[in-house]
């Protein structure tokens, strides 16, 4: 027992600390690190995992000129963004909203924030499916309600070019501005109530109050569930696969689809480690100037 | 497989002797644990088995009647996994790339097999043909041309033709038949209203159908194949333009697709296509395959439906004498041609059971095997049962079965088909039902891509 009590204190706190998480770093070591490092080795390659028997040159950085000089792969950019852009304005305007309306206290507050939050409890391949019902041109719910405030006739949500990319942005919306709804709802009932009552016997309106003490106060929680969603939209997969698979034609192909193609189905290993890379520069950059951001404005 | 016959009979002897000698609590027990070792060891003596791959559609569930004779006849059970045609293509191809063991046997979609052959995936079953008396010149030579041989025309077999089928049309003959609606139609264009023999015909009638209300139900012209996310526009407007006389490369010139593959008979074929979706698709058709067109037609919706040959026992199920639906081959224009589908069936090189998965092919090539086969509802492509005087009459789609058998095309068939298969489905898409761009300059971005792939492999 001496023996033992004698071992325990040579390991130092920070030793104790370190095998702690050891496991851990090495688990990520092993599965982000690694595979990122391995992607980038790949990237410079003309490998394809499905012709093991083919010779695997280096080609430089030929894989990236490609990638960043194919008009396709900027068109699925551009339609990534412009999903990203709608998401995440509707989400933070409708979301920000119905935090508002829930924060204050009436019968049914619980019941009703219940429901509100319930579609983003579903899988979002599910979602894809029933809404690929709703918005069916001859029997689908959406295309009635639509229908029944001015009759455009039969329309295809989803097999016309100039509808379909909004289609996936109202799904989107329909499921995740719940999500931005409670993050914004947290940082609602986070003010302290006094900040009102002193702005009230200043005599300040209620629109003052929201732009100078609501609005500052949520802020952070704001870009909080901005950055969460922009990272979730920005590698957007399921949905719109089972919604759309990225038709018509490819006015919903997002990036995410378009790299799965080239990486699982055209198997173009070491083109779509250079396109993976070039992605994850762009979330990892973004990100990185985002949270300095987010950071600068709590600080405020 | 002795040794457990060994430890069944020790643990027998056991048991018997606990329950005959024990006290009561360990007859109890005993008794208890019988059943638990009883299916413990109903699983490890099962008998030896194979597993087959394909996709889940009729003809498999045909297949899986016709197996339980062989699992009879030769004690080896049979397993079966059958994916989704959405993601037949992703499953089995990750599967095999993956050098995965699932399968002894896959029934593989006829472009596979030069990713099969050159890939070392499937076995080369010359050898085993030989040794076993299996004559490719049994089977019909369209087949054993499009889903057996690598490189193509060649002898070196790596399949046997499993499912013959092409892409044909199934039409409402009971709306066909109304006499107000053949004189109407006879005075709007001038000739009867029936079996389709041009494209142009088919565009007639099916825009003649198109929102036309009949017994007070709204219906529409045709389903066609507009699905994007596999194989199914391809299929569809390879139909059309193969119709018009396509051909995918310079007859002369390996490869080289530039002025072949775009040529103004094609643009023509695939602008026609457009005309036929635009005309005649009931509303929502955008993404349509061989589930939606199925259902479009048995729902009463249209009138014409394009689809393979494989579901048309299903389709004539319900209609025995043959007075609501009718069947005809692909209709000519320029040539008389069809898109061809249909499978081989081939030995997984991953499997440690490829001698139990010859044996299954064996008893499959039997004559007598394989007209069962067509009698179930499977497409056999022996020539025995195909030239057999009865078949004809066997079925309603017998015969055009055959003709189109005789003048079908298939897509491309080499190792990088999915790369090449890739930008034909965006690109046919984004034109036909989006609507983007134009014919020629869809059809010139295919040819594009496809060249950055030859390239790529040295092929051009």
């Amino acid at each position: 027992m001496k023996k033992l009590v004698i071992k325990s204190k040579g390991l130092s706190d920070k030793a104790i600390g370190w095998l702690f998480i050891a496991p851990t770093i090495i688990l990520l070591l092993l599965i982000n690190v690694y595979p990122l490092i391995y992607a980038i080795r790949m990237s410079f390659t003309n490998f394809y995992a499905n012709k093991l028997t083919q010779v695997v040159k280096n080609v430089g950085l030929k894989n990236y000129y490609k990638i960043l000089g194919k008009e396709a792969i900027w068109e699925k950019m551009q339609i990534t963004a412009h999903f990203m852009f709608w998401t995440l304005s509707l989400q933070i305007i409708i979301g920000l909203s119905l935090a508002l309306l829930l924060n204050k206290k009436f019968k049914g507050n619980e019941l009703l924030t219940t429901t509100i939050v319930l579609p983003m409890m579903l899988s979002p391949a599910v979602v894809g499916v029933f809404w690929g019902y709703l918005y069916n041109p001859q029997v689908g719910l959406f295309t009635y309600i639509v229908n029944f405030f001015y009759d455009f006739g039969s329309f295809d949500m989803l097999g016309s070019g100039t509808l379909a990319p909004w289609a996936i942005v109202i799904v989107d919306t329909w499921m995740w501005t719940p999500f931005t709804m409670l993050i914004c709802l947290a940082g609602l009932r986070s003010i302290p109530g006094y900040l009102y009552e002193a702005a009230e016997v200043d005599r300040a309106s209620k629109w003052q109050q929201f732009v100078y003490i609501t609005l500052p106060s949520v802020l952070p929680f704001l870009l909080l569930a901005l950055l969460f969603r922009g990272i979730e939209n920005f590698k957007m997969f399921d949905m719109v696969m089972e919604l759309t698979g990225g038709g018509p034609g490819s006015m919903t192909e997002l990036t995410s689809m378009n790299l799965k193609r080239e990486a699982f189905e055209k198997w173009k290993t070491g083109y779509s480690s250079a396109y993976a890379v070039i992605l994850f520069v762009t979330i990892f950059g973004f990100g990185n100037v985002y949270v300095k951001v987010m950071n600068k404005v709590k600080d405020r | 497989m002795q040794n457990n016959h060994f430890l069944i009979k020790t643990i027998v002897i056991i048991f018997i002797r606990l329950i005959n000698g024990g006290n009561k609590m360990k007859k109890i027990i005993s008794l208890i644990l019988l059943p638990f070792f009883a299916l413990m060891f109903s699983t490890n003596v099962k008998a030896e088995s194979l597993t087959l791959g394909w996709a889940a559609w009729d003809p498999a569930n045909a297949l899986v009647e016709l197996s339980k004779e062989f699992t009879a006849e030769t004690g080896i059970e049979m397993n079966f996994e059958f994916v989704d045609w959405t993601s037949y293509a992703d499953r089995m191809l990750n599967e095999l790339n993956n050098k995965g063991k699932t399968f002894d046997l896959l029934v593989g979609d006829s472009q596979w097999i030069g990713g099969g052959a050159v890939n070392g995936h499937y076995v080369k079953l010359n050898d085993f043909f030989d040794r076993e008396g299996i004559s490719m010149n049994d089977f019909s030579d369209a087949t054993v041309y499009a889903y057996s041989t690598w490189p193509k025309g060649s002898e070196n077999y790596y399949a046997l033709p499993l499912m013959g089928d092409a892409l044909a049309w199934a039409y409402r003959k009971d709306w066909f038949d109304r006499p107000e609606l053949q004189s109407e139609f006879k005075s709007k264009h001038g000739y009867d209203l029936g079996v389709p023999k041009t494209w142009t015909e088919l565009h007639d009638m099916c825009s003649f159908f198109q929102g036309r209300e009949i017994d007070g139900v709204v219906r529409y012209g045709a389903a066609l194949n507009t699905e994007r996310g596999s194989e199914g526009i391809t299929m569809g407007v390879t139909a059309a333009m193969y119709a018009w006389g396509m051909e995918y490369e310079d007859p002369s010139n390996p490869y080289h697709s530039d002025g072949f593959f775009n040529a103004p008979n094609v643009v023509e074929a695939v602008e026609f296509y457009k005309k036929m979706y635009e005309d005649c698709s009931p509303p929502g058709h955008s993404n349509a395959y061989m589930g939606e067109n199925l259902d479009a037609y048995s729902s009463g919706q249209v009138a014409f439906q394009m689809n393979w040959y494989a579901f048309w026992p299903g389709v004539a199920k319900g209609d025995k004498d043959g007075r609501v639906t009718g069947f005809f081959a692909n209709p000519c224009q320029e040539i008389c041609a069809a898109t061809l589908g249909g499978q081989g069936i081939s030995v997984v090189n991953y499997s440690d059971k490829k001698e139990l998965a010859q044996q299954y092919i064996k008893w499959f090539a039997k004559p007598d095997i394989q007209q069962k086969w067509w009698d179930l509802g499977g497409y056999s492509c022996h020539k025995d049962v195909l030239g057999s005087p009865d078949f004809v009459k066997s079925a309603v789609y017998a015969q055009g079965f055959l003709d189109s058998m005789g003048i079908v095309k298939d897509f491309w068939q080499e190792p990088s088909f999915v790369e090449l298969l890739i930008p034909m489905q965006e690109n046919m898409h984004d034109y036909i039902v989006n609507g983007k761009g134009s014919a020629k300059g869809a059809l010139d971005n295919i040819i594009e891509e496809w060249e950055e792939v030859f390239e790529s492999e040295g092929k051009l």
